[in-house]
């Protein structure tokens, strides 16, 4: 399994939506190289004919009856909004250009 | 006054319940009494994110005033009606800031309240405040909390464990009788070990997560924390239940954990010793203790077995990649647009995803940073199968090793934690050291069994508190509590009383020696 290296970092970084300065990168390369490695033995642990298991108790068919409950105002789900305009939450341009 | 404030903050919740019943004392002294002992020492335990002054003492003179009315108002008061109870920081409350540990969150009001909150105000117990933590739960020391970490009562220069140190260092310096915490890969059972207090991580689904701030969302799971087994048994109870909120949540009942810490006796009851959870790699004082659980239990009439289970060596490295993966999905939602900080790009075009790089930036501590830039990468294309797919396939194989085991075992023990309470500071350039800590912790959560944490002593070589931990099959909570209860009262006959009680006198102004009074506002 390939190691992590900085420029991997940098590209996750992105992916994942959080700006780093050049230090940041450094550090976070070597100490995420260290943690890669230390988990490298699980993908030996277990062979083709072991089912995955995604939830430790498995349930099946959880549904609800059809109709509307709890719902918040506009006025509530806009309250821990950093910006709101006429009951929408209000962001920067979207896209990049002007 | 202070001698009485001083006797009714160290009664354990199922006392005070008692007492409040017989009105030997009222709700609002239980509360104000618990809100003195904060306003003295939080300021340098530092356990308490927020104090809920008011609302604590609105709810405590409800109480009050229900039993003074007598009749139907006072039959239908819950048991722990009045017993006051402090709340991790990760649990969502109507009417006090939530903030998971994260700057991100700072000053953030949630507009609902979790289940267990809901339950708590049903049984109308007052809540003192909210608790310190690891950053969004990631931790085992709290001292990746923004707001500065909690110090253990045991020694002010060591950790109180984590992620749910604040409510474990409540609990242990007299602050609440009862907390929750929450517990994802250890964060309720790992505090309560090294701050010698019991902590529960109930089956996956027993407790309902609707309004705990996701971590990992197949591992975490809401539970009790206390003074005594009872007490987390009376608690699950109240916060337990199926919750159309949470599609996880389980249907069984789960009405029989007080009963069981009633018992009293493991006579004929087979406790497996996991091979792979003592010896090299643990404290000596820690292995010590633990053995002499064994022998205690032992003369107690129960059984000891020795069971195997090979693949919890894969554990904590699987865990490692699950945990990180879903914990990168859960915190994609902190961006900067429907809650929380929102900080600017410092020059450039200032675009949507610009925002966003900068607010996660500005917002994540670097131990967040970690988990997500880990999670992202273990779950991107050409190493899913590698990482995250074969991680799974490890939970399988870890659900069969405790099969094998609870086939020969009704209960199985090992120490909670490698070690007793490290050094602030200790291990905070080492994140895998950090991550050591939850090595016996972290496999119920990857099986979704339930395990508890209760004081099995002191360390010799350095006088700290060590845990030992129960386990059992997934829905048998109730025998974690009766075979806890029975060691915490064989244990507590040895030692003469709690093993708090040899836990030093943090300093109050009563006492006459000057310390910063008044943790948190109200």
């Amino acid at each position: 399994m390939a190691a992590i290296n900085r420029d991997d970092v940098a590209h996750l970084a992105r992916l994942a939506h959080i700006e780093m300065s050049a230090e940041e990168l450094d550090r976070m390369a070597v100490e995420l190289a260290v943690i890669v490695d230390s988990v490298k033995s699980v993908s030996e642990a277990a062979g083709e004919d072991v089912p995955a298991t995604s939830h430790p108790i498995p349930l099946t068919n959880v549904f609800r009856e059809d109709v509307v409950g709890h719902t918040f105002t506009a006025e509530q789900a806009l309250s821990g909004a950093p910006d709101a305009y006429e009951n929408r939450f209000k962001v920067p341009a979207i896209l990049d250009e002007d | 006054m202070t001698e009485l404030k001083n006797e009714l903050i160290r009664h354990s919740a199922a006392d005070l319940a008692a007492k409040l019943a017989a009105r030997e004392v009222s709700a609002v002294e239980v509360t104000q009494a618990h809100l003195d002992r904060i306003a003295d020492v939080d300021g340098q335990i530092n356990a308490f994110l927020h104090v809920n002054t008011e609302e604590a003492l609105a709810v405590a003179a409800e109480v009050d005033a229900a039993r003074a009315a007598g009749g139907a108002a006072a039959e239908e008061l819950h048991a722990l009606a009045g017993v006051p109870i402090a709340v991790k920081d990760l649990i969502v409350t109507i009417g006090q800031p939530t903030t998971a540990g994260s700057k991100i969150l700072e000053g953030w009001h949630s507009p609902y309240d979790a289940t267990v909150i809901k339950k708590l105000r049903a049984a109308k117990m007052p809540i003192l405040g909210k608790t310190n933590l690891d950053e969004f739960a990631m931790g085992s020391s709290t001292e990746h909390s923004a707001y500065g970490p909690t110090r253990n009562p045991w020694d002010l220069d060591r950790i109180p464990g984590g992620s749910g140190g604040g409510s474990a260092a409540a609990v242990a310096a007299f602050e609440a009788p009862l907390a929750l915490g929450t517990d994802t890969g250890g964060s309720i059972r790992q505090p309560g070990a090294v701050t010698g207090t019991v902590g529960v991580k109930p089956t996956y689904g027993a407790v309902s997560r609707y309004g705990a701030i996701a971590m990992a969302s197949s591992l975490d799971q809401i539970g009790p924390v206390s003074r005594t087994v009872l007490d987390s048994a009376l608690l699950q109870e109240v916060i337990g239940g199926h919750d159309p909120f949470d599609s996880t949540s389980l249907t069984d009942p789960f009405d029989n954990l007080a009963a069981a810490a009633r018992v009293g006796n493991v006579a004929g009851m087979k406790i497996g010793i996991i091979k792979e959870l003592h010896g090299e790699g643990y404290q000596a004082g820690v292995e010590n203790r633990f053995n002499e659980s064994l022998q205690l239990l032992k003369d107690a009439g129960a059984e000891i077995v020795e069971v195997s289970c090979p693949n919890l060596k894969y554990a904590l490295g699987a865990y490692y990649l699950i945990m990180p993966s879903e914990a990168s999905s859960n915190l994609a939602k902190f961006d900067g647009v429907r809650y929380g900080l929102r900080a600017l790009p410092q020059d450039g075009p200032m675009t949507i995803e610009r925002v966003m790089g900068a607010t996660r930036a500005a917002g994540f501590g670097d131990e967040v940073k970690r988990r997500i830039i880990l999670g992202t990468y273990a779950l991107s294309a050409g190493y899913y199968d590698a990482y995250y797919g074969s991680a799974q396939k490890v939970r399988t194989l870890i659900q069969r090793d405790f099969d094998a085991a609870f086939s020969n075992a009704d209960v199985l023990i090992s120490p909670t934690a490698p070690t007793t309470a490290f050094k602030l500071g200790e291990k905070a350039n080492d994140p895998l050291a950090m991550y050591l800590n939850d090595v016996a912790t972290i496999p119920a959560n990857m099986a979704g069994i339930p395990g508890l944490s209760l004081p099995g002593g002191l360390a010799d070589e350095d006088g700290l508190p060590v845990g030992v931990q129960l386990l059992a099959p997934a829905r048998q909570d109730a025998r974690l509590y009766r075979v806890g209860a029975v060691l915490e009262s064989i244990l507590e006959e040895k030692w003469g009383g709690p093993l708090l009680a040899q836990a030093p006198e943090l300093k109050t102004p009563a006492l006459g020696a000057a310390s910063n009074s008044a943790g948190g506002s109200n």
